[in-house]
């Protein structure tokens, strides 16, 4: 990580016909996926999304975050590198959640989602008894 | 040498058709983008962060868009007519037995200059950090202020 320059990335823009009512743009968030033996977790950068703007449904074993951004700026522009929109991300879980367990965070601009797998998705450790 | 010159179009832009439609395809992207965001069409200098930059009668306002970062590890510097803002995103590691099914958050060091239209005021240079945008205001100096002209 030391001494790593960030590359620019352009954002990506969703596309998402029949699936969303508002006007666009929308663009779909870096996203870290990971998971160990009890949780998924789901890292997004969302900037400009406040934790009253953000929406995340659980809907059949589908993830569903929708994050909502000021568009306004002052004055009129000079330069314009970035385009805002709201941001959208939208995919299949393979394994059940428990759903009462999810929690959700949201710090400067990043969502934290951490996704408890319920207990029989859960690596259950095989003994192998020897004869 | 010789067949070459026939296959290539002239030199001169009149009559090569397909600069007609670079040209059309250039606009058409400009409608596009004007439909889609309310923006001025896109160009940027390809370094991080990307920046947006408005104004007004009285000040320039810059934004970048920096997720998860903190204010200590950003450094923001102005002279009369550039900003210079850099700084290192660090990313914390997560414990090692875990999987990664998509990585695609960046962690770094950044550094960039942006030059303004016109000079500011160093001394009252604001900036302020919030949900992962960065917001600084900058106020253009007195003599860069349109001044009202009352008519007599």
């Amino acid at each position: 990580m030391e001494g790593k320059d960030i590359q620019v990335q352009e954002k990506k823009e969703v596309d998402t016909q029949g699936e969303l009512t508002q006007e666009g743009p929308f663009f779909v968030p870096n996203i870290d996926i990971f998971e160990d033996d009890n949780n998924i977790a789901l890292i997004a950068d969302m900037p400009g999304v406040s934790k009253d703007n953000i929406d995340i449904r659980l809907e059949d074993g589908r993830l569903r975050i929708q994050g909502k951004v000021s568009k306004e700026a002052p004055g009129k522009y000079v330069l314009s590198e970035y385009s805002i929109g709201d941001y959208f991300s939208n995919f299949a879980l393979s394994t059940a959640i428990d759903q009462s367990g999810i929690q959700a965070s949201m710090k400067n601009g990043v969502l934290r989602v951490i996704l408890p797998k319920s207990d029989k998705s859960k690596p259950k450790k095989i003994t192998i008894t020897s004869n | 040498m010789f067949p070459k010159r026939f296959i290539d179009f002239p030199d001169w832009n009149v009559g090569n058709p397909f600069l007609d439609f670079e040209r059309m395809r250039r606009d058409m992207n400009r409608l596009a983008e004007g439909f889609g965001s309310g923006l001025p069409s896109f160009s940027t200098a390809g370094v991080f962060p990307l920046t947006n930059v408005t104004e007004d009668n009285n000040n320039y306002y810059v934004r970048a868009e920096l997720p998860g970062m903190n204010t200590r590890d950003i450094e923001i510097s102005a002279t009369d007519s550039s900003l210079s803002i850099s700084g290192q995103r660090i990313i914390a590691e997560e414990k090692d037995h875990v999987r990664y099914h998509r990585r695609e958050r960046e962690a770094g060091n950044f550094s960039r200059m942006i030059s303004l239209p016109g000079s500011v005021d160093t001394d009252k240079v604001e900036a302020s950090f919030m949900d992962g945008i960065l917001k600084i205001v900058l106020p253009k100096s007195e003599a860069m202020k349109p001044k009202r002209i009352e008519v007599k």
